[in-house]
């Protein structure tokens, strides 16, 4: 086989898997812009005829989506910041601090990685219901507010820091807490970009412990108002493709601004196990 | 002393939450899994009895288990092989030496696993749709007759599949990218020199180097992939006639439709314990391979 031909079978192939991976969001963007009943039709229609943003004007005014798209912000925003504060400190502790039982938790926490979450679900429920905490944005943050695999990525990236430098630090008389906002800090920020992307993308794409704890549809997030939302309405193809496209979109251009973070997080996953 | 201190301090946020809100419940998981709770225990905790492994025994002996595990094992079987296969095919076209514009190619195809899963089934289900759907479209343009994709026991696990493969490719396909890259470029410059065509190559090189990755990738997309519940909560709640009822699906409906929580958690421990037997077995053989 020539060359140029070995080239250019590769690139079809690469062409025709970008347009089997495209397609579907595409479709998704030009259907969002229908008017209603345009897309139900045979052959089915790739571009509206008349672009409209009537979908998206029915979604915020009469199905409160813009309450969604509060809930779903604030929910993901408000899990980034606590699993930030409360992994960066266990990953650091569990890397560079010598404390009693360190290396034990160490592996106790390693095991309980295999446990997937739904086990906990049933008793986490109840437990909610009796903090009071069903249907409040605690009880859909407090579970995600730490995680075991968090706390592994920073710890990870914070072996590497030296030792000399902390112990420098301490010789100056500063204290560990200072340590770790001047010095450590600073030293971890790449991973922390990452861990705050996972944590966000993941937050925002939860789906079956916010569909649990959010009872009331004042406090649904964005994926459990669309899945309620397109048992009412099957047939409004138009209109939850526009509700499709206001949940993909914001993890989609954050995914596209820091996706360099994003990948290092699932290769130090994956390398991790 | 103070630096131990100081270590218990930094940690006791973090292992807190995940000793409140993960380690209590997966013990009272079982627990829970051992009693009848139901709405009355609900209602009043006094209406709770203890009943041992009852709720195991009933779940081995109803239909609706072994039908949801059916399912799932299906999920499992076809979908983790396909997405593997994807996901090798699109990173060794990324990876190769003749693309251009590489990165460009790796955005777009991680962009699904990213998108959020509730959404792209609403779309896939459009796409789906029987009369008006762009796949049917697509078959009759071939000269095929449409097909009823999830109106049908026999077609909505298939579709399911597809568009699982669909969402999850790209994130395997990062991970093989990675491993590819780790191989040194000595190794295939010595195949060629000694006369191996392109598959001898990918076969005697590529292949054999990727088998760790290739393992590892397969356990973790086997354990996550038993896991199969929003995609059919969204395209077929299930159906048709409970063709697409997943494990997960089952216990989401025992636990949080019917309130039976005490059966919900013996369903939940179930499938852990078959993830974990599964997952051994995957390292037992592989180790078994490596071996000889």
């Amino acid at each position: 086989m020539s060359p140029r031909l070995a080239r250019t079978l590769v690139h079809l192939a690469l062409g025709a898997l970008t347009l089997v991976t495209l397609v579907p969001l595409l479709w998704m963007l030009s259907v969002s812009f229908m008017p209603q009943g345009e897309a139900s039709a045979f052959p089915p229609p790739l571009l509206p005829h008349h672009a409209t943003v009537a979908n998206y004007r029915l979604l915020f005014n009469s199905n409160g989506a813009g309450r969604y798209l509060g809930n779903s912000l604030a929910l993901a925003l408000i899990t980034t910041l606590c699993s930030l504060v409360c992994n960066s400190l266990a990953g650091f502790a569990f890397a560079k601090l010598r404390f009693a039982g360190r290396e034990a938790l160490l592996r106790t926490l390693l095991a309980a990685l295999v446990i997937p979450s739904q086990v906990a679900m049933m008793p986490l429920f109840l437990m909610m219901k009796w903090l009071g905490l069903v249907n409040s944005y605690a009880g859909v943050v407090l579970p995600a507010a730490a995680g075991i695999f968090g706390v592994f990525l920073v710890r990870q990236y914070a072996l590497s820091i030296p030792d000399e430098l902390l112990e420098a630090a301490r010789i100056d008389g500063a204290g560990e807490l200072r340590i770790f906002v001047r010095i450590v800090l600073p030293v971890l920020r790449p991973i922390l970009v990452t861990l705050a992307v996972l944590t966000f993308l993941g937050s925002w794409n939860d789906f079956l412990w916010p569909l649990i704890v959010l009872t009331d549809q004042s406090m649904y997030t964005l994926p459990v108002a669309l899945a309620t939302l397109s048992r009412e309405h099957a047939q409004d193809n138009e209109l939850m493709m526009a509700g499709a496209v206001l949940t993909v979109l914001p993890v989609l251009l954050l995914f596209l601004a820091l996706q360099r973070y994003y990948i290092r997080g699932i290769l130090m996953g994956s390398v991790k196990g | 002393m103070r630096a131990g201190l100081a270590g218990w301090a930094f940690a006791a946020p973090a292992l807190i939450i995940i000793g409140v809100f993960f380690f209590a419940p997966v013990l009272g998981a079982f627990a829970v899994s051992l009693t009848d709770f139901d709405l009355y225990a609900l209602a009043d905790l006094r209406n709770l009895r203890f009943v041992g492994l009852d709720n195991y025994l009933e779940l081995l002996e109803s239909r609706d288990f072994w039908r949801a595990l059916g399912n799932t094992c299906y999920f499992v079987a076809a979908g983790v092989p396909l997405s593997i296969g994807a996901s090798l095919a699109a990173a060794l076209l990324v990876n190769s030496r003749l693309t251009r514009l590489p990165a460009f190619f790796r955005t777009v195809f991680f962009a699904p696993v990213v998108a959020t899963l509730v959404a792209v089934a609403l779309v896939w289900r459009y796409l789906l749709h029987t009369r008006y759907g762009l796949i049917n479209w697509g078959l009759g343009g071939l000269g095929l007759s449409p097909i009823d994709w999830l109106g049908n026991p026999h077609w909505a696990m298939p579709a399911i599949i597809l568009f699982a493969v669909w969402k999850n490719f790209g994130y395997n396909m990062i991970i093989f990218v990675a491993a590819l890259q780790s191989i040194p470029g000595d190794l295939y410059e010595a195949a060629h020199l000694d006369g191996a065509n392109g598959w001898q190559e990918f076969s005697r090189v590529t292949l054999p180097l990727l088998r760790p990755t290739t393992m590892l990738v397969g356990v973790l997309t086997v354990a996550g992939y038993f896991q199969l519940f929003a995609e059919p909560y969204v395209m077929t709640e299930g159906g048709p006639l409970q063709s697409t009822m997943s494990v997960l699906y089952l216990m989401y409906e025992q636990g949080f439709k019917w309130w039976n929580l005490g059966s919900a958690s013996a369903i939940a421990f179930l499938l852990f314990l078959i993830v974990l037997a599964v997952t051994a077995l995957e390292l037992r053989l592989s180790r078994r391979r490596e071996a000889a």
